[in-house]
């Protein structure tokens, strides 16, 4: 119990953070019209691409000749960057349709 | 002063993520908001290579590999976004997800490793981080493989169950591992974990009917979204953290909006495969007929009427119809028809898809009316061409309480003074239900494939 308590006051500035944060998602995509629900999870799976920033830290601060975290870093900055430029790309594709006649 | 630099960076792409999302969800600003998005995107990573200091205040190092790793990605996932058919789009997205789902358990498990840390608050999130992103993965693909019809639908009660058995051992073994690390001695629960979690992805997504994808991809999306802020946990990492909360929780959102549409609950999807053959709804189907039609009547049933309306179905993509169907539309224009697009919010493969692919065709924006407006336009309307949907106008859904679409509010072109269906043959839509608009008396099927069919209608209607 005491590890909890402890967990939780020195992380509370995170908690805080993600409630706010869950409460903002809700709010922000409440009122979408149904056409944009698909470049929206397009625009919103780039985003969860955020996962690339971990990936740089651990190739990062990886010894020099630790091949296997190297290793496996690469891959998951590869893959996250995928996600990354990719998501917007193809985002970025379909709301072009939508913009051409006006 | 770095780590100020890389903290404010981190703020600012935070906010940019979600000034960004917000002008997604309008029409007018949507493109700007992807282009800000990004834009908090690079910031971060940027930021992050040339300020990140670990704890004993050694920065980013190994840049090549960074630089290779960047360099790699961005080329594979610019050309894949680029070669893509707009049809086969919601596939992409699914694997684009899966792969950040795959991002995360990588830097989760490394992060095992490397780290060593025993702290219950540690392992709690490096686990939770681990196996959502590996459930994303593996789901992802499957997801990927049922759009693209390469894995069948395949659900039975004892799946059902082996889930839930599957999702409760992750559970506790996840309370196990984070209080006996060693358990299993070394790294052999982490592996244990993993194992499982990539088997209950494919599991998971197997008996969902292929009809539901959008709704589970929009899920896994929100779960990859989840997995990168358990990792931003990890590094204590804001922009990690408030990226992924937010994807999370907004995809959250957008997946229930979707079962909205569709007047059912995320439980219903998840638990409930579609249309199994439990459901027979009409069995007295025998002595019904549907009744043809020829491309010279449909073209004179549609040439001289004032008002026709098109109702577009994933049939339509598949065929690549819609550049054929804009011709279409523009011929009867020509003749002084009134047409309009009827759009079913789920038509197509995802929520909107079907407005990203009449787009494409260069159909007029105001063309596209929504489904509520063309319910009340339909009654009046001469004529409504089905092209290639089907459950969309299942009449079965408003009057047929033992149907599994019961309750999912339809495009009513039961409504219209006569109705033609275009199919290739008479089989049953993708929720796998027999349609009763096909031996409505008003009916007139055009057999054929959508795309051929079209462009016969074109050249009659010229020559008329």
């Amino acid at each position: 119990m005491e590890e909890v308590a402890s967990y939780f006051l020195s992380n509370r500035i995170f908690i805080y953070m993600v409630i706010f944060a869950i409460f903002l998602g809700i709010e922000v995509i409440s009122n979408v019209p149904a056409i944009l629900h698909t470049p929206l999870m397009s625009g919103a799976n780039a985003v969860s691409g955020v996962v690339i920033i971990g990936a740089i830290i651990v190739v990062g601060h990886a010894a020099p000749d630790n091949y296997w975290a190297l290793g496996l870093g690469f891959l998951a900055v590869v893959l996250g960057m995928i996600n990354v430029v990719g998501g917007f790309a193809v985002t970025n594709r379909m709301l072009e349709m939508f913009k051409k006649k006006k | 002063m770095s780590n100020f630099i890389l903290e404010i960076s981190y703020l600012i792409g935070a906010i940019l993520f979600i000034v960004g999302l917000k002008k997604l969800s309008h029409p007018d600003s949507a493109r700007q908001g992807n282009s800000i998005a990004a834009a908090g995107m690079i910031l971060a990573i940027i930021a992050t290579i040339f300020f990140h200091k670990d704890a004993s205040g050694h920065g980013i190092g190994n840049l090549i590999w960074i630089f290779a790793a960047l360099a790699v990605g961005t080329g594979i996932g610019y050309l894949m976004a680029k070669r893509v058919q707009m049809t086969a789009m919601p596939e992409l997205v699914s694997v684009f997800n899966g792969l950040g789902g795959a991002s995360a358990m990588t830097i989760a498990s490394v992060e095992y490793f490397t780290n060593g840390s025993t702290a219950y608050g540690f392992l709690s999130v490096l686990f939770l981080s681990l196996v959502i992103g590996a459930i994303s993965f593996t789901g992802s693909i499957v997801a990927y493989g049922k759009l693209a019809g390469k894995v069948k639908d395949i659900s039975s009660n004892a799946l059902t169950i082996l889930n839930w058995i599957l999702l409760a051992a992750i559970i506790i073994l996840i309370i196990v591992a984070v209080f006996n690390p060693t358990i299993l001695g070394g790294s052999g629960i982490l592996w244990l974990l993993l194992l499982l979690s990539l088997v209950y992805g494919v599991l998971f997504v197997f008996p969902i009917g292929g009809a539901d994808m959008p709704v589970v991809i929009s899920l896994l999306n929100s779960l990859t979204g989840v997995a990168a802020a358990f990792a931003g946990f990890l590094y204590h990492n804001q922009v990690m953290m408030v990226g992924g909360v937010f994807v999370g929780s907004a995809g959250l959102i957008l997946t229930i909006l979707m079962c909205k549409a569709m007047n059912r609950s995320l439980l219903n999807v998840i638990i409930g495969s579609f249309g199994g053959g439990a459901v027979a709804g009409g069995g007295e189907k025998g002595e019904q007929v549907v009744k043809e039609i020829g491309i010279t009547d449909a073209a004179i049933l549609c040439g001289y009427a004032s008002q026709v309306c098109i109702v577009p179905g994933y049939g339509l993509a598949v065929a690549q119809a819609q550049h054929i169907c804009n011709d279409f539309e523009k011929q009867l224009e020509s003749r002084g028809v009134e047409v309009f697009y009827a759009i079913h919010p789920v038509a197509g493969r995802m929520p909107g898809h079907m407005n990203v692919l009449l787009a494409e065709a260069d159909v007029p924006y105001p063309k596209l009316v929504e489904m509520d407006d063309a319910n009340d336009k339909l009654p009046n309307t001469d004529v409504v061409i089905v092209v290639g949907a089907n459950d969309v106008v299942n009449p079965a859904a408003e009057d047929e309480p033992s149907s599994p679409i019961y309750g999912m509010p339809i495009i009513q072109a039961h409504n219209a003074k006569n109705i033609i269906v275009m199919k290739r043959s008479m089989s049953k839509g993708y929720a796998g239900i027999q349609n009763q608009l096909f031996f409505d008396p008003k009916t007139r099927m055009l057999f054929g494939d959508a795309k051929d069919s079209l462009g016969k209608l074109v050249s009659e209607l010229k020559s008329m």
